[in-house]
């Protein structure tokens, strides 16, 4: 892309380190329910698509801002675009919607939204991410999809 | 409280459903999705089973089938900005029209009750007329600019040539041609619900419209005529439709459509929490305000989202519904 970054220099903050391998993990017997770290794990190493920075450096996911409901099969991710007007907001929101999709049993229901108060169209962003037919006729765009994919590489 | 029986559940289709659409008959059905394919089903002994594929109709989704009246023709509406015409006149089925002219998506395709006329609506914020000219040949009447944005869903009434369609844009909207200058125009707005209107169904009257909305909601809506005995204020000689019912506290997401039977007057609901549920008009509802009960819910319908309930046109309390999950399923209805 030769267009200029909506946000020329974004703050970029640290990585939080990988998650902790109890026994617990290794002993078949447990019922090991999704939980917030691991949703954050499937999303924190989504690249921002201007920037050579996963999400998690920009600060634009955070674990504290996702909410699992395993017996509803509800998950829900709130994300924080770096600037009020970013023009990116509503693909990175796909591009974490896409994550999700493919990452988790069909039985959830994925919900990704604008965290509050972070995006001048934050309702208007909301509310075409959350328009599944919307989403899947995206989906069937390909030069989105390449972008998307190349968003969702995860960069390790 | 009533109850639904599954009698079957069809697999077939690879990925989302989005449509299921009943022959005038009762006999055969249509489906659609995501695998661009229709297929087409009819009941041997007790079982329904796959009886046509067709294929090579659309590039993209196939979002909506509908057969004409006469059920001779299936139209369906495709994510590649085409609806195809359907005709078995050579013995088989094939697609012998296609209809070209909306920018991107057509969300959506219904003939009029006559069968002359065809609707469709999509992405482009348009609603298109079409009238059968001859064999095999559509003439677009009348492109329709009324909404500002994504149209989801059109409808047609069930006896005469009145048009409803629903938005992204929040709204219905009603359309009807002037008898005077054969021009097509929208005659009323309907405005209530907070968000996406996905879905839209007369009663066998037309006097009334059911819409179910990404706000969780259902609404009941009436016409008032010019001087109608309420004193409901009417100008500009259009009937003016008003919501006289809102179920809400029932869906626990977005409700994708809605179907009313015209023999049993039951309401039937898809919504995105895999639930189907059937609403029930009260015996002493009031006209102006009537109150529907929840008479059935069924849990797990489907394992993902459910995209469209339709009963069976016979009036025999069969619903067929289809989801996300891939399956068609096929219920009965009981008291």
């Amino acid at each position: 892309m030769t267009k200029v970054a909506d946000n020329v220099n974004p703050n970029v903050y640290e990585k939080e380190s990988e998650r902790e391998i109890t026994s617990a993990d290794h002993n078949e017997e447990i019922t090991d329910d999704f939980d917030e770290r691991e949703i954050f794990d499937l999303i924190r190493n989504i690249n921002d698509p201007e920037h050579p920075l996963t999400l998690e450096e920009l600060r634009v996911v955070e674990e504290k801002n996702i909410s699992v409901d395993n017996k509803k099969n509800e998950v829900l991710v709130h994300f924080t675009p770096t600037i009020p007007h970013c023009s990116m907001a509503t693909l990175i929101g796909l591009s974490i919607r896409v994550q999700l999709l493919r990452a988790l049993p069909s039985r959830f229901k994925v919900t990704v939204e604008v965290s509050e108060g972070t995006h001048v169209s934050e309702h208007a962003v909301n509310k075409q991410l959350a328009d599944k037919e919307r989403v899947a006729a995206a989906l069937e765009n390909n030069n989105l999809v390449q972008i998307i994919n190349q968003c969702v590489a995860a960069g390790a | 409280m009533g109850r639904l029986e599954l009698l079957q559940t069809l697999t077939g289709h690879k990925g989302i459903v989005w449509n299921v659409s009943w022959h005038p008959q009762g006999k055969v059905f249509a489906s659609c999705g995501e695998d661009k394919i229709i297929k087409l089903w009819s009941k041997e002994g007790q079982d329904w089973t796959m009886k046509t594929v067709l294929v090579d109709g659309h590039q993209r989704t196939i979002r909506e089938v509908a057969w004409s009246p006469c059920g001779n023709f299936l139209a369906s509406a495709s994510f590649d900005a085409t609806t195809a015409i359907w005709d078995k006149k050579s013995g088989q089925f094939e697609c012998n029209a296609t209809l070209e002219g909306h920018e991107n998506e057509v969300k959506s395709v219904a003939w009029s009750p006559s069968g002359q006329l065809l609707a469709t609506c999509g992405r482009d914020k348009s609603v298109w007329v079409w009238e059968v000219a001859g064999d095999d040949e559509y003439e677009c009447e009348a492109v329709l600019n009324a909404h500002n944005q994504d149209v989801k869903k059109v409808a047609w009434h069930p006896s005469l040539d009145i048009l409803a369609s629903a938005s992204y844009d929040n709204t219905v909207k009603m359309y009807k041609e002037d008898s005077l200058d054969n021009d097509w125009s929208c005659v009323a707005t309907l405005q209530s619900h907070e968000s996406t209107v996905w879905s839209l169904a007369f009663d066998k009257t037309g006097e009334r419209l059911a819409t179910c909305s990404d706000d969780r909601t259902v609404k009941i809506w009436k016409e008032y005529k010019p001087g109608n005995p309420e004193g409901v204020i009417v100008d500009d000689k259009e009937s003016v439709w008003k919501c006289v019912c809102t179920l809400s506290g029932y869906h626990t997401r977005c409700v994708y459509d809605i179907a009313w039977c015209p023999k049993s007057g039951l309401l039937a609901t898809a919504c995105g929490d895999d639930i189907i549920r059937i609403f029930k008009e009260a015996d002493d509802s009031d006209p102006n305000a009537p109150t529907f009960e929840l008479v059935s819910t069924q849990l797990n319908a489907h394992s993902q989202d459910v995209n469209c309930v339709t009963w069976n046109p016979m009036g025999n309390e069969e619903l067929l519904s289809c989801s996300d999950d891939g399956e068609i399923k096929i219920w009965k209805y009981s008291e």
